[in-house]
């Protein structure tokens, strides 16, 4: 169905070639899975399948790449928009119709079919992927899975023989991100289609794959084969194979499914309780609290009556769907917006309003860094982003290079913040942020697009910051990263805390945020393959 | 009421030009002032909440800011026209040939109600477009574009999401500023605003531009490159041509008779040129955009404009005169009719969703 022959794809300006002498043929019917690092070329191959690469992003392209049996050099990805389906990173900026029905019809105008097939494709859109009653909503009202699916249903009614997908889960909900796979899974069983899909968040899709690419980067040669395989190879992986690596199984267990039925032992050799280092408890003094926070916008209630204290030292994951109010409420915390009844104090006894401290005087109370952590770099380089944040913080020249040498080791002083991988970009913006040391340090959605090694820097950063007396707020989907890092826990539905307590008792008791581990040794509450080394080593 | 829909953009578009054109036709500052005000009555009440809504109060702005900016050009550097002094700078004479401009000198009350006035009929030019922009669904637009012009098509979508995409952006850089503990203000707070925020529009707009490709817009049955180019060239011609003639239509001080067979005989070739190369492109339409009563009427209300315009007396040849202007009352009246395309025609679909994720139990189902 698709096939690479000796392909190779360099960009103006690179030393190296992105790929290099890929060779692989995927066969009809498969549910191929492709990993690899952040930068390593992923995106590249995947473009390179309907001629994005290079017709649209320039670049040279060496060798050949065939989809059915058409050339992507003689045929543009107009040519090929009846045999490959291609759904970005980003949904929303995918759209070109704006309500939902006209955007599924869209390709099929381009590729000419008569009235009354779009009519009856629509329909049966609609209703394959749960649509119908979306159909006349204008597609920016979507919620970012109703998107995804939109997104999705408006390449598949020209009925694509190949379905290409960018990260379709890195923006969900754990909920809307298992809809969206089902959806996929049912359609290579049931209607054949090939699907060819990038993924960091391995936990939720490595199941699904017939096979898995493994991309390393730096053009060194690509490996194809089956999942656990591949995985055994590769450096990312998720949690269930991490405590298959640590139980010695073999094969390597690819679902939570699996890796429960060889637990039995494991969990039977196990303390009742996981030996974990000194737990942070209650944490220290209280330095945010919220009472009777309400945010409303227009008739949607996005925060209602949130009552909150965040203490020193302590790493608190918020969770929730999309649009639950994560980001409203870690915005009021940083007096972006103005809450409509309620309030938001900072610091210690009666406190302060964050929106009565003026932006410089603020930075040193609470810092946040965005969900596009991009919105907060503007200089041309690395070095000159961080003697200009030194320069405004009026924090001796250096500090923010030093800091930004701990959290991300090295990068590249002279690359432009764009140009960065997404990690290094976080990195750069965490930075600028921790460069006033912060009392209060918020984070929105920041491992969107990390690879496991990012993750783990991230993750050992936050930790310092934690011992070092911040306090740390996380709106996630992550459950992983939550289970990992976060002593506490807070869930929010339509605005309200449902959950509120140690992490450990939060995600183990919700199918939903449970971590891959958890649902492996339920009812023993471990949560991260750290915890059960930890426990194995101390047990004897 | 009728049930929500767009109403067809070419209905939009020449119910925008009948405004912009009479702004053309008037030095009323009144007038001027009352087809803004009609322009943004109808935008509030059938903008579409959809981003490319958004790019209206913008360029409203920007009209503002071309007004401060004529005026201010004007006391500073300008014709010099006899009449009540206001202000007297030092004078410094350019050399003759820049007819009589100088830097500085005598400020007339006269020539600063000249410069008022020829910077808001270019602000109120400027808010029509931003009108049509906001009213016109730009996709619907595009589609009466002729499928063999690729790149032309491309170029018009990516350009039009610009600006409202561009609206999204500033809030929230602007957020992420405050963020960094800076104000928006001085040399570097302008930089650090206006450099993510054009990456970020010309990202999507790329990015959109990209998703158009691969969905298959502009798939050509077996175009060759020759014949492709040469419809391009000759409907670049045509429209060039249609361009030039209509710049003379509005000049009051233009010859008309040439301005119109320019627009009429360049509009003829565009189409010609258009037609051609439609008629090798296969694309189909899922919905008709129908013209119906809703853009007769939108049509009608610029139309009666047009009339009101040209039957009143919308140009007092007084512009030059200190007095508070008079309203001629049949180009009023008919500006203000054009206000009902903003109440008689159907509105496009509702406010606002409410986005929500789907509830687990659906997920299950």
């Amino acid at each position: 169905m698709i096939s690479f022959e000796s392909v190779g794809v360099r960009y103006a300006g690179r030393a190296r070639p992105v790929l290099n002498g890929v060779d692989l043929t995927i066969p009809e019917g498969e549910f191929c899975l492709v990993v690899g690092a952040t930068g390593s070329g992923k995106s590249t191959l995947l473009g390179a399948v309907n001629g994005l690469v290079p017709h649209f992003t320039g670049g040279t392209l060496s060798g050949r790449v065939r989809v059915h049996g058409r050339d992507t050099r003689t045929h543009p990805p107009r040519e090929l928009a009846d045999l490959v389906g291609v759904v970005g990173q980003d949904p929303r900026s995918s759209f070109i119709a704006d309500i939902v029905e006209d955007e599924l019809a869209y390709t099929m105008e381009s590729l000419a079919l008569p009235r009354d097939v779009m009519r009856r494709r629509i329909e049966d859109m609609l209703d394959l992927l749960s649509l119908a009653e979306l159909r006349d909503r204008p597609v920016a009202s979507l919620s970012a899975g109703q998107a995804q699916r939109v997104a999705i249903g408006a390449v598949l009614t020209a009925h694509p023989k190949i379905l290409v997908l960018d990260e379709p889960t890195s923006a969900l909900d754990p909920a809307a991100a298992e809809e969206v796979l089902a959806v996929l899974q049912r359609l290579v069983h049931d209607n054949g289609l090939t699907v060819l899909l990038a993924e960091h968040r391995l936990e939720r899709v490595l199941h699904y794959a017939d096979s898995v690419i493994w991309v390393p980067g730096h053009g060194a040669p690509v490996v194809y084969g089956d999942p656990a395989e591949v995985i055994a190879l590769a450096p990312v992986y998720p949690s269930v194979i991490g405590l298959a690596r640590l139980a010695g199984w073999d094969p390597v267990p690819l679902s939570v499914r699996d890796a429960r039925r060889r637990s039995a032992h494991l969990r039977a050799s196990l303390p009742a309780h996981p030996v974990r280092p000194g737990e942070a408890g209650d944490g220290g003094a209280v330095i945010a609290r919220t009472a009777k926070l309400r945010v409303r916008f227009g008739d949607v209630e996005a925060l209602d009556g949130v009552d909150l204290s965040l203490r020193q030292g302590q790493i608190v994951a918020v969770m929730g769907r999309n649009g639950a109010g994560k980001s409203t409420l870690l915005s009021c915390l940083v007096g972006l917006i103005k809450p409509t009844t309620g309030k938001v104090r900072l610091g210690a006894g009666a406190g302060r309003d964050p929106r009565a401290i003026p932006p410089r005087g603020l930075i040193h109370e609470v810092g946040m860094v965005p969900q596009q952590a991009s919105d907060l770099l503007y200089a041309e380089t690395v070095a000159r982003e961080c003697s200009a944040a030194d320069r405004e913080s009026g924090a001796p020249q250096g500090t923010c290079a030093t800091l930004l040498a701990d959290i991300a080791g090295d990068v590249e002083p002279e690359m432009h913040p764009r140009d960065l991988s997404e990690g290094q970009r976080l990195a750069v913006a965490l930075a600028v942020i921790l460069i006033t040391s912060p009392r209060l340090v918020l984070l929105d959605e920041p491992t969107r697009g990390l690879d496991y090694p990012a993750k783990a820097r991230l993750v050992s950063t936050l930790r310092r910051m934690a011992e070092g007396g911040q306090a740390i707020v996380l709106a996630t989907h992550d459950v992983e990263l939550a289970a990992e890092v976060a002593d506490r826990t807070i869930v929010l539905a339509d605005g309200r805390v449902v959950a509120d307590g140690p992490s450990r008792e939060v995600v183990t008791h919700s199918p939903v945020f449970a971590p891959q581990v958890a649902k492996v040794l339920s009812p023993l509450p471990y949560l991260t393959v750290a915890d059960v080394s930890r426990s194995l080593a101390g047990g004897r | 009421m009728a049930r929500a829909r767009y109403v067809h953009p070419v209905a939009w578009w020449i119910w925008a030009l009948c405004l912009a054109w009479a702004a053309m036709r008037t030095t009323n500052i009144l007038l001027l002032l009352t087809i803004t005000a009609v322009a943004s009555y109808v935008v509030g009440a059938r903008r579409s909440r959809a981003v490319w809504g958004n790019s209206f109060r913008l360029l409203l702005l920007f009209g503002a800011v071309t007004v401060f900016l004529s005026v201010l050009l004007q006391v500073v550097l300008g014709t010099r026209v006899g009449g009540h002094s206001l202000l007297v700078l030092p004078r410094w004479n350019l050399p003759s040939w820049t007819a009589g401009l100088s830097v500085g000198g005598d400020v007339t009350a006269e020539a600063l109600l000249a410069s008022l006035t020829s910077g808001l009929r270019l602000a109120v030019l400027i808010a029509c477009f931003g009108a049509a922009n906001s009213l016109a669904h730009p996709g619907r637009l595009l589609k009466l574009v002729p499928g063999a012009l690729y790149e032309l098509g491309v170029a018009v979508v990516v350009a039009m999401t610009f600006i409202p995409q561009l609206t999204e952006s500033i809030g929230r850089v602007h957020r992420a500023l405050r963020l960094r503990g800076r104000t928006a203000t001085g040399w570097r707070g302008l930089h650090a605003m206006v450099v993510p925020i054009l990456e970020e529009a010309l990202d999507s707009a790329i990015s959109l531009a990209a998703s158009m490709d691969s969905r298959g817009y502009g798939r050509t049955a077996a175009v060759p490159a020759a014949f492709r180019r040469t419809t391009n060239a000759v409907l670049l011609l045509g429209l060039g041509g249609a361009l030039v003639g209509s710049y003379f239509v509005v000049d009051p001080n233009a010859d008309h008779r040439f301005g119109t067979a320019a627009l009429v005989a360049g509009t003829l070739v565009a189409s010609a040129a258009g037609t051609l190369a439609g008629r090798r492109v296969h694309r189909t339409k899922y919905r008709r955009d129908p013209w119906a009563a809703a853009e007769w009427l939108t049509v009608g209300t610029g139309a009666l404009v047009v009339a009101g315009y040209l039957l009143g007396h919308p140009n007092p040849s007084v512009a030059l005169v200190l007095q508070w202007p008079t309203l001629p009352v049949l180009p009023f009246a008919a500006t203000l009719l054009a206000g009902l395309a903003g109440v008689l025609t159907p509105p496009p679909y509702p406010r606002a969703y409410r986005a929500r994720a789907p509830r687990v139990a659906e997920v299950a189902r």
